[in-house]
């Protein structure tokens, strides 16, 4: 039952480190709410639920601002924020555009970025983006700050590295340079409230006609939100062609790893992401 | 267990309920607030959309410790003073945007929002605002006709 489950309601930061100092055991945060309700709802391992530490209240970690040339999300900024910021729409404008692929407004008005980032599902929208874009992710606790690169978050199947007394605090994110761009596409049954089968995201440029500082990560299709490095490999420094694209298809098709279940086979998103590499492509040359 | 206070519809009310409940058994039990329906209860449907501090939500998905002081307005808030139907459920009822009612409650709300931002009701802007909604009578191009004129007469 979830009447017996302790919450914390943490209205500052060291109010929730409070907790942090010797975290109860089973320990989840709530943030929007938008994935821990419904496993409450669905009564999906309540036995694992000891604790829940609620940090909805921590305003200081709701923004969205830009220090030192990188983009800065705060772990509350929800899908709503990042879709209707003018500084993520004029700095990243994919991100704001994908936000509004997440689910629909009454999802964006609660789901955050944290929330996303932490729930760690393969399928986590934003996460191939902050992956392709270069981000890093700032976590603390009692013990102080580090920083952590999102392509090192996942370690495993709906794992992070985040220790059980860290919070994820924001996201960092190097701002494109002018000849660099990002660029997603995420293909579910229909656009709003669709869970991703596979999604793509592709970050750099073209100098001189050849790519260069491009980063390939894609999501739906292993059991981590994936960095692509061999498809990165085939198309760093080489023209955008059809030997370029059918090369790094290859490698792309060859270290995804994709399961099939009830979103689609496995071929199927094999395929189908292979598709995205070659349509996206020559958007950053572009 | 928390006492929760929060303003439903311009009215304060209180209920003592676990931190975790759910913010639409909290109207529906504790207020009897019938009209929010639950529909799939996982944030896919959007029969339980209301109004928390102006924003839209799924109230299945917004536990009660995060509603504290909070304004609520449901579908019992969209009537005028008098008890008359506001412009958007006259022209839901004149319409025939509603057939079996299930999804109506929470179109009403998220349509009330898009009124509300004052935008320019286009059909695509109109159905990305609905696209949380789904009316499993099928009936949304009757559901979309009602809210673009709704919000054209709201802007008049």
């Amino acid at each position: 039952m979830i009447s017996r489950i302790p919450v914390t309601s943490a209205r500052s930061l060291p109010e929730a480190y409070a907790l942090l100092e010797k975290p109860p055991p089973g320990l989840r945060v709530l943030a929007g709410g938008t994935d821990l309700m419904v496993q409450l709802q669905a009564r999906v391992g309540l036995e694992r639920i000891g604790h829940v530490l609620d940090i909805w209240g921590l305003r200081e970690l709701r923004f969205v601002d830009r220090a030192e040339g990188l983009l800065r999300l705060g772990a509350l900024a929800t899908y709503g924020d990042l879709r209707d910021s003018p500084l993520v729409r004029e700095r990243l404008p994919a991100l704001a555009e994908l936000s509004r692929e997440v689910g629909a407004r009454a999802i964006q008005s609660r789901g955050t970025l944290g929330g996303n980032v932490c729930n760690a599902s393969p399928a986590g929208d934003t996460l191939p983006l902050l992956i392709a874009a270069g981000a890093s992710f700032v976590v603390g606790g009692p013990r102080g700050e580090r920083r952590i690169a999102a392509d090192q978050f996942f370690v495993a199947y709906r794992r992070t590295a985040l220790a059980p007394d860290e919070l994820f605090l924001r996201a960092e994110l190097p701002e494109l340079a002018p000849h660099e761009r990002l660029v997603y596409r995420k293909v579910g049954t229909r656009r709003a409230q669709s869970i991703s089968r596979t999604l793509l995201a592709l970050r750099g440029g073209a100098l001189g006609g050849r790519l260069a500082g491009v980063r390939v990560a894609a999501g739906g299709v292993a059991p981590v939100p994936l960095r692509c490095r061999l498809a990165e490999a085939a198309l760093e420094g080489r023209p955008v062609d059809a030997l370029a694209v059918a090369a790094a298809r290859a490698a792309l098709e060859g270290e995804i790893r994709p399961i099939s279940d009830l979103r689609g086979s496995a071929d199927y998103r094999r395929e189908v992401t292979g598709n995205l590499l070659a349509r996206l492509l020559p958007e950053l040359a572009g | 267990m928390i006492e929760l206070v929060l303003d439903v519809n311009g009215a304060e009310r209180s209920a003592r309920v676990p931190p975790l409940r759910r913010l639409l058994d909290v109207l529906r039990e504790e207020f009897g607030l019938t009209g929010t329906k639950e529909g799939c209860g996982e944030g896919e449907c959007g029969a339980c959309s209301v109004l928390l501090d102006g924003e839209l939500v799924n109230a299945c998905l917004v536990p009660a410790c995060q509603a504290q002081g909070a304004k609520v307005v449901t579908v019992e808030g969209l009537a005028r003073p008098d008890g008359t139907p506001s412009t958007l459920q006259r022209l839901f009822l004149e319409r025939g945007a509603a057939q079996c009612g299930i999804c109506t409650p929470g179109m009403l709300l998220a349509a009330q929002r898009f009124i509300d931002l004052g935008a320019t009701p286009t059909d695509e802007a109109v159905r990305e605002a609905l696209a949380g909604n789904l009316c499993r009578c099928t009936g949304y191009s009757k559901i979309v006709e009602a809210v673009i004129e709704a919000a054209r007469e709201a802007r008049r």
